[in-house]
């Protein structure tokens, strides 16, 4: 089946003339719409049908993966990104995505400031409140924004570039063709209008006298010039708002007492009416989550809230432990089909412990919820699906629902799901003002959502020096998927009730660059009903983790150098290029005291090929300290290097830290850990001294950045560990 | 409730508070001045960080009745007027920030580290304790440096 699918590459975000594809199965058509000043919006006016792609074999990520699905999803929807020059000269891109960190809102303003011909300092863009005509196209995750919108932006940018020429030309007199749009200004024939100046007449040309087409990537200005963040001086200043720093009338500081154990519930309180007489205490309610309060300040509440004597049910994974549930995840990984052949097969088992986001916002949502609407204001990188469950929770239409989308305070997966937002709206509708909910850091551990708990078995099995099978059997504690990729993957034609979510999602992401023969990986859910949601790089954080980790073993086993292995059995040249970097840059091989080494690990993913090279320093075994990383990341196209250079930096500080000593345990069906001081996330003693990142000149188009470093950089760390200590690493973190 | 006065970000500012109320929530909650953030409200993650005559303290485990007649700086009273402090230049021109969320937090006690000791090594700088969940430590350590080298 996979040979039907024609390359999805080609749907979304190529340069290229569109008649030269078989089946046009994209045409962005950028289109005015009907204002005063000048808007442009764009849409896909072909349909996009025929793929089919649920039915394809292993080895599926070669053709089409989770980028491309994500994108298909997206793409019938194109048709709502917006592009607006206000009369002050401001251009307003309409961004239908969450900003969590990774520097969309940079990057997308030198994507539509460069093919507009604006400066960037009067390109503004805002984050759309959730808008459910948008359907699969207000997804952020799968490292996809840039991916799927660099293409259709452009298209907008450059429709509005074509009019305001026309509209100067036609004011002046002169041909279009002697004016260019430069500076936020259409100049030439000895004169000069700002975009700002030319914004009403510009909205009434129907039929622009130049082409409006995307530049030449050769005359690029902004697009990959290394660009600071656009909101650096609010950051450093403290004026940007994140949800709970919002002045929204009357929503009162709110905080809810929750269960010792997941999922646990209340069965009964014993002072409820001594707490609402606190000072300050403003209500108390009962609501799915546990016993909300509500105060004047959250001082009030958090005392009322440890004032409350609760009795509470036990949840349903109360009596599970850790040690069992290892056990299950076990007894969960599918048997190899290749059998052991002594000396030819090297096994090795990883487990991986469940981890938590922990953003340093933690879940928060203003909510207010009246009887016939509800305005909700949270950061959400699902906001259509969000808002669907708010209107379900509170019992009010979806279009009573509506829902503005906050900059979050780092999200990595975790504010996919709603939450944080139907908590919030059910506290509003049962206390019966606004509220302003708050998880403290300890709800947040204790009743957050994690990455699933995993086991792995690898068996590489090699003659003669080749590997002629790779076989990796996953077993995870089933990943939730409901926050609306699991819609999107559907709409696209994969039957997920059939396959299931994650088998989908691991199907379509794991794929060892390596040529090692007869591949197989596979996926078997375990079903215990732990909160779970993609974490950075979703099952490539630990599959791929472990593979790369497996490969520095087979290389031993060959008594082969893991660069020169690498190097050896990689498939695209792309790979071969970053890896080479690393180990030049780097200075592979150098030598080093005994007990300290470098590591080295690669990873393919969202249309990148990313290396990163680690040393180590375990003289100290209670306390290993990363103290360089070297990076090389090839994403098709860096829009922005200096973005690109921070996700790569960051997701080697999470490999670091998960790899090394940030982890949780479950006692009992509850979360051990309560803040930072056990759950060790690393700080600044734990970070490499430096990280270089060198990022690769452009070989396509954009790929996804954000997910992409942190599998390789955390084998990296792990495979420096394996090499300082001369002991392989096979639990993570392996701090316990 | 007593009455508290303290110096807030260049302005004499009274609250009327219970003694034992954390400062965050008096900022935040009472005043409106967001820029220290919650993190875990118990003096761990530091990303409340602010300055209490002068050196870093968290306002999140810090009662009312601990700043009274004393000063407080919060990010927001860091820059004059419209002029940067060094640090928060610094930080913007090493595109320290990625969600930012603990930035404030991280500025103010690398203001405080650099006050008492304008030349900070490698190892003085692993003294800070504040969390950045982005993993941005390789670019705040680089604009300490360069704060620093003025």
């Amino acid at each position: 089946m996979s040979n039907q699918i024609i390359d999805p590459g080609r749907w979304v975000g190529e340069e290229g003339d569109p008649d030269t594809q078989e089946v046009t199965r994209r045409r962005v058509l950028a289109y005015l719409v009907a204002a005063p000043v000048l808007t442009i919006a764009v849409k896909v006016v072909d349909s996009v049908v025929g793929a089919d792609p649920a039915g394809a074999t292993p080895g599926l990520p070669d053709i089409f993966d989770l980028t491309d699905a994500i994108t298909l999803a997206a793409l019938p929807t194109m048709g709502l990104l917006v592009v607006e020059i206000t009369p002050q000269n401001r251009v307003i891109v309409r961004l239908p995505r969450e900003e969590v960190g990774q520097g969309l809102t940079t990057s997308f303003a030198q994507i539509v400031a460069d093919e507009l011909g604006a400066r960037l300092s009067d390109t503004e863009v805002v984050l759309e409140d959730a808008r459910p005509e948008l359907l699969f196209n207000q997804l952020t995750g799968g490292s996809n924004s840039i991916h799927a919108l660099y293409g259709p932006m452009r298209d907008a940018a450059a429709a509005a570039r074509a009019r305001l020429i026309t509209a100067a030309a036609q004011q002046w007199g002169v041909p279009a063709g002697s004016l260019a749009a430069a500076n936020t200004a259409v100049t030439g024939s000895g004169r000069s209008a700002t975009f700002g100046e030319l914004t009403t007449a510009a909205a009434g040309v129907l039929i622009p006298a130049v082409p409006a087409t995307r530049k030449d990537p050769s005359q690029f200005t902004l697009i990959g010039q290394p660009t600071n963040r656009v909101d650096a001086r609010d950051v450093v200043t403290g004026r940007v708002k994140y949800a709970n720093d919002l002045d929204v009338p009357g929503a009162k500081p709110t905080v809810v007492a929750r269960p010792p154990t997941i999922k646990g519930t209340v069965a009964a309180v014993a002072n409820e009416a001594a707490v609402r007489a606190m000072p300050g205490v403003l209500g108390v309610a009962r609501v799915p989550s546990g016993v909300a309060v509500m105060a004047e300040t959250f001082d009030q509440a958090l005392k009322a809230r440890d004032a409350l004597v609760i009795t509470w049910n036990p949840g349903p994974l109360a009596g599970l432990s850790d040690p069992q549930i290892r056990n299950q995840l076990q007894a969960g990984a599918l048997p190899f089909v290749v059998p052991p052949l002594g000396v030819l097969a090297i096994d090795r088992s990883f487990d991986f412990a469940f981890l938590p986001h922990a953003p340093l916002e933690t879940l928060n949502c203003v909510a207010d919820v009246r009887a016939d609407r509800a305005e909700i204001w949270v950061p959400s990188k699902a906001p259509i699906a969000a808002a669907a469950k708010v209107a379900e929770a509170v019992g009010l239409p979806a279009s009573a629902v509506t829902l503005h989308v906050i900059r979050a305070g780092g999200s990595f997966g975790r504010r996919l799901f709603p939450d944080a937002a139907v908590d919030a709206a059910q506290c509003s509708e049962a206390l019966g003002r606004p509220v302003k909910l708050l998880y403290t850091r300890a709800d947040d551990m204790h009743h957050g959502r994690m990455r699933p708990a995993s086991h792995h078995k690898i068996r590489a099995t090699h003659l003669l020096g080749n590997v002629l099978a790779f076989e990796h059997r996953m077993a995870a504690i089933e990943l939730d998927l409901g926050h609306g990729l699991g819609d999107a993957l559907t709409a696209v034609g994969f039957d997920l009730l059939k396959f299931g979510g994650g088998k989908t999602v691991h199907q379509l992401t794991q794929k060892v660059p390596y040529n090692f023969g007869v591949e197989t990986q596979l996926l078997n859910d375990v079903f215990l009903p732990f909160p779970t949601s993609p974490w950075r790089s979703i099952y490539s954080g630990q599959a791929a983790t472990a593979n790369e980790i497996m490969v520095d073993e087979i290389a031993r086993g060959l008594r082969k150098d893991p660069v020169a292995f690498r190097r050896q059995t990689l498939t695209l040249g792309r790979a071969r290029a970053v890896l080479d970097k690393v180990a030049s840059a780097g200075q592979w091989g150098r030598a080093m005291p005994a007990g300290t080494a470098q590591g080295v690990a690669m990873w393919e993913e969202y249309k990148g090929v990313v290396a990163f090279l680690a040393e180590i320093d375990c003289r100290d075994r209670a306390k290993p300290r990363v103290t360089k990383g070297v990076c090389a990341v090839d994403v098709g196209r860096a829009v922005n290097p200096t973005g690109l250079a921070a996700q790569m930096q960051g997701a080697f500080t999470d490999g670091i830290s998960a790899t090394l000593q940030a982890g949780v345990h479950i006692d009992n069906g509850a979360v051990r850990e309560s803040s930072y001081t056990d759950f060790r996330y690393a700080r600044m003693r734990h970070s490499a001294l430096e990280v270089a990142v060198h990022v690769m000149p452009p070989t396509g188009e954009p790929g996804g950045s954000g997910e992409l470093g942190y599998p390789a950089a955390a084998a990296a760390v792990a495979n420096a560990y394996a090499r300082a200590t001369g002991t392989l690493p096979t639990s993570f973190p392996i701090a316990g | 409730m007593p009455n508290f006065t303290f110096i807030l970000n260049g302005e004499t500012t009274t609250v009327d508070a219970p003694a034992d109320m954390a400062m965050l929530w008096v900022l935040r909650d009472m005043l409106g001045v967001t820029g220290p953030k919650y993190g875990c409200g118990v003096g761990v993650c530091q990303a409340c960080t602010s300055h209490l005559d002068g050196g870093a303290f968290q306002p999140c485990i810090t009662p009312v009745s601990e700043c009274a007649a004393r000063v407080i700086t919060t990010i927001e009273g860091l820059a004059v007027g419209e002029i940067l402090h060094p640090v928060q230049q610094a930080w913007i021109d090493e595109d320290v920030a990625q969600c930012g969320y603990c930035q404030a937090g991280q500025i103010m006690a690398a203001v405080a580290l650099l006050a008492s000791n304008p030349n900070p090594t490698d190892a003085d700088i692993d003294t800070l304790e504040n969390v950045c969940r982005c993993g941005t430590y390789v670019r705040i350590r680089k604009a300490i440096k360069r704060a620093a080298a003025g």
